[in-house]
């Protein structure tokens, strides 16, 4: 500020002021990139090009805990499947949702308590990532929910409601098999699945279902996530079986405990 | 002033009008006539006034709704307020109930009230039903009201139908689609008849304006039409009435209508429109924003119907895959044939029960005294058994929620309903009857003997007994006044020639009658005042058996203590 105040009594500019005010805005420019290249990469450590490092780590977490199933390359094994190629989207998806490491064998594996810390689970992701070409962990950008609901609403119900219902409450498969709900799933996992297609979803690619769709359908379940129903309590979004169970339990249950209070005999 | 005109003490106001109404249209005859009209009091009479006051809140708020609906296929682009939809394509149907919902001040509330009504009407109607099956209030003289409020049951499923499809959403749409594929599975008929529906392929543009005509003109009027005949019969044939002291076949026991049950049923109606208010504001139904317009590619999972066609979408979820036949060039489609057959034939019995029971019975009297249900053990073992198929098939049509809610497979609780749907039934039907037998020696036992006090008293010579208190009148007659039927025999006709007919109706006779549990007679009830005559006096087969009269054993009379008090 002592220059301007230079300025404004009139006297000469110093000659160091030009190179002074360039060397400033450099500094806040580029000190202002730098950090906030950095707070992007702590926000997303996990980039294609992970460090050795971390595939190391990753390498061990793996020898520890998920190469009894899956082999010690990751190669397969009779009990499950080869991950190699299946990227870091799959690794992340698994084990960021508490799916794996697989509790018990059944017709599906369920979502449980997250077993390992942020930092593993990236380690694994990359390790997984780096054995052979495989989808990547969708970017922030990728995942923002700023993309257009309606058309989001209409591709889900066209491509996932049928097994998710209208509004990801979730739906039976067969043989014990079923699509989770949806209802408090993050907009990650939501976009590995449909990249990765686990258990006995199908793969939606980016032929498929473009990263435009993808994020529309993100933005769609954000909404439906978080926008109550207006009408009141929801009953679980499950339609009309709810109701009509609520209708003969409660409703006309309510109304026959009235019918015998009037009916009672006064004394 | 007035005062001073008032020489004669006209009674005011009130007075002068009613008056001037009877000279006109005679109503003092009419009051007299309606407002002494008995009506005996029990909670489980009330149910057929929910599902009546139930349609009064269905009338007042569907009107409230056509006032901004429109009944029109016709694609618009939405830009209302909901924002996971804007800019979407749908129907002006679908539009229009949206608007309803989000931009209609109170619309959202009168949607919740006029479904939540819906549900109730129906399920009130059949919860009035079951209670006229299991206390044979469909006797004689009833059998005609019986297929009136049938023939309302059906109506207000067809209401629910035609309702529940206007909005012109993806799962109102699908439900459709299931009709229209029911439709198209009838032979012959089947192609031509969607075709007239639907004003050409399904979903068409016609449909909602179709349904629409049904549910706001048609369905509903005749709904009135059959509410009134069957309030009509209940004033002719007056109101049945539970056993008790003085209350026989040739009278009714209760309070007037005016004015105990014009207050009582006057309050009523308000408590019944408040709970569907109270229900309506604070619970969501059919939240339609969430589904869609209609679009015949997608079908959401867990697609279902309102509950009262449950049964047939059960039927149809439960019927045995690849049924289907080619014959003479038409293709029978049994898989979806059978369940029709089994819905409407499942409908038809329950309509002509009462006159089956009473080909069987022959029972010519008439009936107003109504029979507590274990004293018609066969009746309600049948009442049972259909309830059980009735749940059966409705659980069916929730197949896949069971599944995801409970954790089981979807195709092992399919397979477990289709064998309930055969097995539950007929273990309801042995479960019941015993049930009923068993609840009737008990009757009997506690006519002859009172109830046991729990008290034991130990006699003078030693010998310990419990003390029985005998009951009141009250309750004694309860137990005591029922109906005893025999099975009948085959007889032979003029031609001396027993038919199979007769047959017929002799083993169903002996079906209904074999076991049974002869009411306590005056003479046992004499003889057990004295002494201890046998509990339970079981009918021999086939053989009619007033109940024996055994000389019990004398024994001290002071063997029989008094009671308490």
């Amino acid at each position: 500020m002592a220059f301007m105040k230079r300025n404004l009594n009139g006297s000469r500019r110093h000659p160091m002021a030009a190179i002074l005010v360039i060397a400033a805005g450099l500094a806040v420019s580029g000190g202002g990139y730098a950090a906030a290249t950095a707070a992007v990469e702590t926000a997303k450590p996990v980039t294609a090009a992970a460090s050795a490092a971390q595939v190391d780590e990753g390498h061990k977490l793996f020898l520890a805990n998920c190469a009894s199933c899956h082999g010690k390359n990751a190669e397969g094994t009779p009990n499950a499947p080869s991950l190699i190629g299946v990227g870091a989207a799959a690794a992340e998806f698994q084990v960021d949702t508490g799916r794996m490491p697989g509790q018990a064998s059944g017709p599906q594996l369920m979502v449980k308590p997250v077993q390992f810390t942020g930092d593993e689970i990236d380690a694994i992701a990359a390790y997984v990532g780096s054995l052979a070409p495989g989808p990547a962990i969708p970017t922030d950008a990728q995942l923002a929910a700023n993309g257009d609901a309606t058309r989001g609403g209409e591709l889900f119900r066209i491509n996932c409601a049928m097994c998710h219902n209208a509004v990801g409450a979730g739906g039976a498969l067969t043989q014990g098999k079923y699509a989770p709900a949806l209802t408090h799933t993050k907009a990650d996992h939501i976009y590995e699945a449909m990249l990765t297609g686990p258990q006995n979803m199908p793969v939606f690619n980016d032929a498929n279902l473009t990263p435009t769709d993808k994020k529309d359908i993100i933005t769609y379940l954000t909404y439906v996530q978080t926008h109550g129903s207006a009408g009141g309590y929801e009953l679980g979004n499950l339609g009309p079986v709810v109701e009509g169970l609520f209708v003969w339990i409660f409703a006309l249950g309510f109304i026959i405990a009235i019918t015998i209070w009037l009916g009672a005999k006064s004394n | 002033m007035s005062t001073a005109v008032n020489t004669q003490k006209k009674g005011g106001f009130l007075a002068g009008t009613a008056n001037y109404l009877d000279e006109r249209v005679g109503v003092a005859g009419i009051l007299k006539e309606f407002g002494r009209k008995i009506f005996p009091d029990h909670w489980s009479f009330m149910l057929g006034e929910v599902a009546l006051y139930s349609f009064f809140v269905l009338l007042l708020s569907g009107t409230f709704l056509t006032f901004f609906f429109q009944p029109a296929m016709t694609p618009v682009i939405y830009d209302g307020v909901y924002g996971p939809l804007k800019g979407a394509e749908m129907s002006i149907a679908y539009a229009s109930t949206l608007d309803i919902s989000f931009e209609v001040r109170g619309g959202l509330l009168m949607r919740q009230v006029h479904h939540w009504a819906a549900l109730l009407f129906v399920a009130a109607a059949g919860l009035h039903m079951l209670r006229v099956f299991f206390t044979g209030a469909f006797r004689k003289p009833r059998e005609i009201n019986w297929v009136v409020g049938f023939m309302l049951f059906v109506l207000g499923m067809a209401a629910g139908f035609t309702g529940y499809s206007l909005p012109d959403d993806l799962l109102s749409g699908n439900g459709l689609r299931i009709i229209d594929g029911m439709i198209k599975g009838l032979p012959v008929i089947g192609a031509y008849t969607s075709s007239l529906l639907f004003g050409g392929e399904f979903p068409g543009e016609q449909i909602v304006a179709r349904l629409y005509g049904l549910h706001i003109l048609l369905v509903p009027a005749l709904i009135l039409i059959f509410i009134v005949i069957h309030l009509f019969m209940v004033v002719i044939h007056k109101h049945t009435h539970y056993s008790g002291p003085g209350r026989k076949d040739t009278n009714v026991v209760g309070y007037p209508l005016m004015p105990v049950y014009v207050a009582k049923a006057g309050g009523f109606f308000f408590i019944v429109f408040g709970v569907i208010m109270l229900i309506a504001a604070t619970f969501t139904i059919n939240p339609v924003w969430n589904y869609g317009g209609y679009d015949p590619s997608p079908v959401s999972a867990g697609t279902q119907p309102d509950w009262y066609i449950g049964f047939l979408d059960g039927a149809l979820r439960l019927a045995p895959s690849h049924l289907e036949v080619t014959a003479g060039g038409v293709t029978w489609a049994w898989n979806i044939l059978l369940p029709m057959l089994v819905g409407v034939g499942f409908l038809a019995v329950v309509a002509l029960y009462p006159f089956l029971e009473a080909w069987v019975t022959g029972d010519k009297r008439e009936h107003h005294v109504l029979d507590r249900p274990r004293n018609a053990p066969t009746r309600t073992a049948i009442g049972a058994a259909g309830v059980t198929f009735y749940a059966a098939l409705w659980a069916g049509a929730s197949t896949d929620l069971i599944a995801t809610n409970f954790l089981l497979s979807l195709n092992n609780v399919l397979v477990s309903i289709q064998i309930l749907l055969i097995v539950a039934p007929i273990i309801a039907y042995i479960i019941t009857k015993r049930v009923c037998l068993s609840l009737q020696r008990k009757d009997r036992e506690i006519a002859l003997h009172g109830r046991e006090s729990g008290r034991i008293i130990r006699m003078p010579h030693g010998e310990y007994i419990e003390v029985h208190e005998p009951l009141d009148a009250f309750e004694q007659y309860k137990l005591v006044d029922f109906k005893d039927y025999q099975p009948t025999l085959a007889r032979p006709n003029a031609q001396g020639k027993i038919t199979v007919r007769a047959r017929l109706r002799a083993g169903l006779s002996r079906f209904y009658f074999e076991d049974r549990i002869a009411p306590v007679t005056q003479g046992e009830l004499d003889a057990a005042h004295h002494d201890h005559a046998p509990a339970v006096t079981e009918a021999p087969k086939k053989k009619a058996v007033t109940a024996a009269k055994k000389p019990a054993a004398k024994k001290p009379a002071a063997k029989k203590p008094a009671a308490k008090k």
